[in-house]
């Protein structure tokens, strides 16, 4: 199983290390993002302390969603996802394999906003445990939601504006989640971060848990 | 010989039309079938529905051993489709995507360059991106990717399409040398005339069943 996952995380990531769309087009955009809210909220650096976390995790969500949606692309280009059924790979891993290239896209996308609010928002780090424990506990969330919802709308001919609409309201409470615990690792509220990064491994992990178990069927009647 | 493919009264719908109308049909081991029909005769459709993309309504339905209306995932990965489009990831290189669908198949790495060059892409194209390539060459590329996981059943929809007339011969050699082995080959064709040496058997197809079978039993 672990080999299979790897084999399809691997070819998830070369295709996108040779399209260069994540890194090319997904990372300036999120990191545009962070700029325009600066603009908007008339670079007060004391405002946007306060909502560095929230910001932030509004950009991963952004940006995040344009990953699954061109993981799910590529599945769908030329009729691949035939092939997709088709191979000998069981579900489970083909889920994992999926989840595991998103969590390196979205990893990856996340460090860069993080050093992008460090430097336009001018934030102070308080807590690094924290802050990274509640990172990975957001990108495993967002990885294993996006292949789960990713594969329902695969198969429409509307999954492009479709997905966001599924995926927003799911990935909310990652979101507020995610944003209280940066706020508590960025020193802006003193309440308890670690209550609401644990509360974000509970939402991936019962996501993980279906997606293990109902991604085979998704895949055949997506 | 086994039976590879029996089906019957099979009657199949995908969405609400119905695309199999009580197909009766059954294929040996190492049979060469050309499907032929209008469009919309349900050639295609039996050819997915025998990989197990369409599921079947009622009827028997019996791919490689396997029932498929108790689990029609069950026989694909001894199953090699290659339908209107060519399941290729444009962004990967030749070589590095036929590795890939070969591992995926569950056969080894080292059978991909003898499948690429079996099929006839030039050895420097090995190293290009798929989207670069010509519509002959993708489609070679696609043949390649079958080849290296070595079905047992091969469903082929307009196979020939955009190959020149050397490559066409030469993957009815491939096909010849696979059904040789013990692989049985389906494929629909508009192209092919029956009885042109490669097809050991014609099936005209139309409304979802079968109309002639020049092999009959």
């Amino acid at each position: 199983m672990l080999a299979e996952t790897l084999l399809v995380a691997r070819k998830d990531l070369r295709v996108e290390w040779r399209a260069k769309v994540a890194l090319g087009q997904v990372t300036p955009l999120a990191l545009l993002i962070l700029v325009v809210f600066a603009f908007a909220l008339d670079a007060n650096t004391s405002l946007l302390k306060l909502g560095a976390g929230g910001l932030y995790w509004v950009a991963v969500l952004y940006g995040g969603t344009l990953l699954i949606q061109r993981s799910f692309d590529v599945e769908t280009d030329d009729g691949n996802m035939d092939a997709f059924r088709m191979s000998a790979i069981s579900a489970p891993s083909l889920f994992l394999g999926k989840a595991l290239a998103l969590f390196v896209q979205i990893g990856l996308l996340e460090l860069v906003l993080g050093l992008g609010i460090a430097f336009f928002y001018e934030v102070r780090i308080v807590d690094w445990a924290l802050l990274l424990v509640a990172a990975t506990a957001g990108t495993v969330a967002f990885s294993v939601c996006g292949v789960l919802w990713g594969v329902m709308s695969a198969g429409l001919r509307v999954r492009a504006t479709l997905l966001p609409l599924l995926l927003v309201p799911v990935l909310t409470p990652v979101l507020l989640a995610g944003s209280r615990a940066f706020e508590t690792a960025l020193g802006v509220r003193a309440d308890a971060g670690w209550t609401w990064a644990s509360l974000m491994f509970v939402i991936a992990a019962v996501h993980t848990a279906i997606g293990l178990g109902a991604f085979g069927f998704l895949l055949e009647e997506g | 010989m086994s039976t590879v493919v029996k089906f019957e009264k099979v009657v199949a719908v995908a969405g609400s039309f119905p695309v199999l109308t009580g197909l009766d049909l059954r294929v040996d081991q190492g049979e060469v079938v050309l499907l032929r029909g209008e469009n919309g005769a349900g050639k295609t459709s039996f050819l997915r529905t025998c990989a197990g993309l369409i599921s079947v309504n009622s009827g028997d339905a019996c791919v490689l051993g396997f029932d498929m209306r108790v689990d029609r995932r069950a026989p694909r990965r001894y199953i090699g489709l290659l339908g209107h489009e060519n399941h290729l990831y444009r962004d990967l290189w030749v070589r590095e995507h036929v590795e890939f669908r070969a591992a995926a198949a569950g056969a080894v790495e080292s059978d991909t360059d003898a499948a690429l060059e079996k099929v006839g892409v030039p050895e420097q194209l090995w190293t290009v991106p798929i989207g670069s390539l010509s519509a002959g060459q993708r489609r070679k590329v696609a043949i390649a990717s079958l080849v290296v996981g070595r079905p047992r059943l091969w469903l082929l929809d307009e196979p020939h399409a955009t190959l020149d007339t050397k490559s066409r011969e030469n993957l009815d050699l491939i096909l010849g040398e696979a059904s040789a082995s013990g692989a049985t080959i389906i494929f629909a064709s508009h192209e092919r005339p029956p009885g042109n040496g490669l097809a050991s058997r014609v099936i005209t197809m139309g409304g979802g069943r079968v109309l002639e079978d020049s092999g009959a039993r």
